[in-house]
């Protein structure tokens, strides 16, 4: 928070590909060593610039998946088969190749933690990254805030992080986490079976009198559609924060 | 053909790196008054359009034109016409 | 810009062979989708048309008056500043010379108006001489409402952003006026082939 208003030029920097993680068929993250890297919060994002050979250029935001107490940066990507630069992200890209980015972008998604009020988490397919880095520097910085994340996946296979956020809920220290798949669910499925929906909403959310901090993240449709929900039950809606990924995924 | 079922709409957060090349502040966490309804947004949470010759920000309570940004040929063109005021941090 | 990324190519096909691709554009397959707000969705028995602006007797058809009209199927290449260009479109539509028939007017300008607020400007003559169309169909379909249905404007000379998607209307001016964006950076005529894409181009 020692953040100073003015920021310096935003510039192009070059990450290399340190690891490849496919954290899902569709979904991998890519560690990055980036040697100017200044540190970010937990919800910011980069932009990726890709170039080809003749000049021709593509940019695209990716949320950091990393904790600002982390060594390297990391970004995951689910690849949408018809997409320019995600295919690229995950399928062409290796081990040690450079990426141009900038960063770290973006404040109004982003939680610095060190307060009372209770998290409430709400993910739809890739929507899960930012939200993922808060949850990572909750458990760096040894927080108890508790805090829920009620994430909408597929099938199983798509649940990105599911070994880690296993691990983190049950460390016991105040992490709840709550799976829905909307297309596939495996024999014995105790999570939900259908779309994010209001009832569901209010069995999973802190009751509103606690005042919880809430980040939606996803595709637009299951922002719009969480968002409203959120405040058809009465939360306040400053304390809701959304940030659409576009019209595909989830 | 592909055929895009839903709008593509954004957000401000998707125009915050945009934001930062043409001001030194983090704009996302700027609050702006609506010229035509006068509601107050955060930047992050104006409804964005991108899939466009230049990005386009509306305003989510009454969908009227805020910022017209366009980059091109080594400008950029920014309308704020639709915005009464931005107020940010020092 | 020295940067290369490894093995990336991008969306497109070879850019610079053909002698029906203006400079500094590519060639895409499918059509991407352009938008400034939300799809506008037009029912049918609400749509109208309309000419108005500096003309002595306004015109207006309904959706049925409209699909009355002679129309006509064109094949054309079409040009978005934004750099693709598709190739061999085909669309059916209403020509504008048969919109503006029997009109008098001193205008030599025309604003294409549309549902949603959109507005681009042209000269009157590049709309006029077999040059322009509302069109209503794409690919032997109804025109759908993400590429501008039920009708959109077709101006395949000009760089697309000229062909106003949900075009409801033309206002006859006698002086040019910036449309949606031609007032914010975009260039006032908009020819493909002389890379006219700012003001000042
Ligand atoms: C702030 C922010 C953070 C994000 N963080 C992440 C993240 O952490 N992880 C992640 O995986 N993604 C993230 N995204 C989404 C990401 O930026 C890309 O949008 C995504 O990877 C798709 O890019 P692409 O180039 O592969 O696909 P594109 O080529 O952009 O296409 C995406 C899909 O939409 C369709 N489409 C796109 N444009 C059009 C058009 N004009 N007309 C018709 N159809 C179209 C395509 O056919 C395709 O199905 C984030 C987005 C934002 C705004
Ligand atoms: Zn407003």
């Amino acid at each position: 928070m020692a953040r100073a208003a003015v920021l310096g030029r935003l510039n192009w920097q070059l990450g290399s590909v340190a690891e490849l993680v496919q954290e899902t068929p569709r979904v991998a993250s890519l560690v990055l060593d980036v040697p100017e890297w200044q540190g970010h919060l937990a919800g910011q994002h980069v932009d990726v610039r890709l170039t080809a050979d003749d000049g021709y250029q593509a940019e695209r935001s990716y949320s950091i998946a990393s904790a600002p107490e982390d060594q390297r940066l990391a970004i995951t990507v689910e690849r949408l088969d018809d997409g320019e630069v995600s295919p690229y992200l995950v399928g062409e890209v290796r081990k040690s190749d450079k990426i141009e980015l900038r960063g770290p972008i973006g404040g109004y998604f982003v939680w610095k933690g060190g307060d009372d009020r209770p998290l409430l988490l709400v993910a739809g397919g890739s929507g899960v990254v930012p939200l993922m880095a808060m949850i990572r520097h909750r458990s760096a910085s040894k927080s108890t805030t508790p805090t829920t994340l009620l994430y909408s996946s597929r099938s199983e296979d798509d649940i990105i992080y599911k070994a880690e956020l296993d691990a983190l809920s049950a460390a016991g220290d105040g992490l709840t986490v709550a799976h829905c798949l909307t297309r596939m669910q495996p024999p014995g499925w105790r999570g939900y079976s259908r779309r994010i929906d209001r009832a569901m909403l209010e069995e999973v959310a802190w009751p509103k009198q606690q005042n919880p901090i809430i980040f939606v993240c996803g595709p637009t449709p299951m922002v719009e559609g969480v968002a409203g929900h959120l405040v058809d039950m009465g939360f306040d809606p400053a304390s809701i924060k959304t940030e659409r990924f576009g019209p595909t995924g989830g | 053909m592909t055929v895009q079922q839903s709008d593509l709409k954004l957000d401000g957060n998707a125009i915050a790196g945009l934001l930062r090349e043409i001001f030194t502040m983090e704009m996302t966490t700027a609050e702006s008054t609506c010229a035509g309804c006068h509601k107050v947004h955060a930047v992050g949470q104006v409804e964005v359009y991108m899939n466009a010759p230049g990005a386009v920000v509306r305003c989510p309570a009454c969908g009227q034109v805020q910022m017209r940004i366009v980059k091109g040929g080594g400008r950029y063109w920014l309308d704020l016409s639709g915005i009464r005021c931005l107020e940010f941090s020092a | 810009m020295s940067f290369i990324s490894r093995g990336f190519r991008g969306k497109r096909r070879d850019a610079a062979s053909s002698s029906r691709v203006p400079p500094g554009q590519y060639v895409v397959n499918d059509f991407p989708v352009l938008s400034a707000g939300p799809t506008p969705r037009v029912a049918f028995s609400e749509w109208t048309f309309v000419v108005e602006g500096e003309i002595d007797q306004p015109k207006k058809w309904t959706w049925e008056e409209f699909r009355k009209l002679p129309t006509e199927e064109v094949t054309k290449d079409i040009h978005c500043v934004t750099k693709w260009t598709k190739l061999d479109t085909a669309w059916k539509g209403v020509s504008v010379d048969t919109i503006l028939e029997g009109v008098e007017t001193s205008a030599e300008y025309v604003m294409a108006f549309s549902y949603g607020g959109y507005t681009t400007n042209l000269p009157l003559e590049d709309v006029t001489g077999g040059k322009a169309w509302v069109a209503y169909e794409f690919d032997g379909q109804p025109l759908h409402p993400e590429h501008g249905g039920p009708a959109r404007l077709l101006v395949p000379h000009l760089y697309f952003w000229k062909s106003a998607k949900w075009v409801r209307g033309l206002r006859l001016l006698n002086k040019d006026e910036p449309g949606f964006w031609e007032s914010n950076g975009y260039n006032m005529y908009g020819d493909p082939w002389r890379e006219q894409r700012y003001w000042g181009d």
